[in-house]
């Protein structure tokens, strides 16, 4: 699928945020300068290609009582890495799964796994089953706490929307 | 948190309605109003169970992207974290138990705007930014399963 600069303008709206009034996406065409039915025809074809994972409400974990939230990383043989990170990707509750670029001696670890959970106890009980996974038993890793959110909110466009 | 809230959270993650009226067609689902699906909406949005209705986007469909570590003294943590929340490229922003302890994601038009973030916040702050952009991708985002208790 061939992104056009309203394509971008329409994605960078609704990463932001569909406003609440009854018709959405009529008032992001409005916003970017195209109708209603492009809007909706442009968000469909972006769902379809993968550029848009998924629509819908973004969950605040620690304010939904998931205050523990670890981001375990991993430092895995090149030549694995990737079964490794499917497997993990897989399970159920790995919120999210990326494998990063090394900078040693700063930072040896290339795969890392997002967990959220209630508490540190359980999250540390996930943790422990994941290193029973094939390929990840005698692998270094190292859990990182979050004990503070500075902020979250949607990716945004770097570049102000205007119409195509 | 009221049913309706809760019911929202658990099905409607992925999947939100492209259509004209969406929270309509989500209300009749439901079988409750439209005016009562927004009202739900506004109530945890408010309350910050939700951050946003809208699009999880694909990293890299944005622009060029990073997540970003730093070690910053105890003493210089809020100052720091001013200035870094301050681009408005970065939109995650967390403090880690780590010698590492601050993490944040940078999102920027190309590569070049990146680089130029994280050159300006090594400059003003006189500490190192570890740049780990991401290669691939392994988990498929379907939103998060709430265990209710």
């Amino acid at each position: 699928m061939d992104m056009t600069e309203t394509h971008q303008c329409v994605l960078a709206a609704v990463a932001d945020g569909l406003p609440f009034s009854p018709s959405p996406y009529a008032d992001i065409g409005r916003q970017v300068g195209v109708d209603e039915e492009t809007v909706i025809a442009m968000l469909s074809d972006m769902l379809e290609s993968g550029t848009i994972k998924r629509l819908g409400l973004v969950a605040r974990h620690r304010e939904l009582g998931y205050r523990a939230n670890a981001m375990v990383v991993w430092d895995v043989a090149d030549e694995l890495v990737d079964a490794v990170g499917q497997r993990m990707g897989a399970v159920d509750f790995v919120t999210l799964c990326y494998r990063r670029t090394r900078r040693p001696p700063d930072w040896p670890y290339n795969l890392f796994s997002m967990i959220h959970g209630r508490d540190r106890a359980t999250v540390l009980a996930q943790v422990d089953e994941l290193t029973r996974l094939p390929g990840l038993t005698d692998v270094p890793r190292s859990v990182l706490f979050s004990s503070r959110r500075f902020k979250q909110r949607g990716a945004r466009y770097a570049r102000p929307p205007v119409p195509a | 948190m009221e049913d309706l809230g809760r019911h929202l959270l658990d099905h409607y993650q992925r999947g939100f309605p492209l259509s004209p009226r969406p929270y309509a067609e989500v209300a009749q689902h439901l079988g409750v109003t439209e005016e009562d699906v927004i009202g739900a909406l506004e109530t945890l949005s408010r309350e910050g169970a939700i951050a946003r209705l809208g699009a999880v986007v694909r990293p890299g469909a944005m622009g060029a992207g990073t997540l970003a570590a730093m070690a910053v003294p105890d003493e210089r943590i809020d100052e720091v974290t001013a200035l870094v929340n301050g681009y408005h490229e970065v939109n995650h922003n967390y403090e880690r138990e780590h010698r590492l302890n601050l993490w944040f994601v940078v999102i920027a038009a190309d590569r070049a705007r990146l680089d130029a973030v994280l050159a300006d916040i090594k400059q003003c702050t006189g500490l190192d930014v570890i740049d780990l952009p991401m290669e691939k991708e392994y988990h498929l985002d379907l939103g998060f399963a709430l265990k209710w208790t």
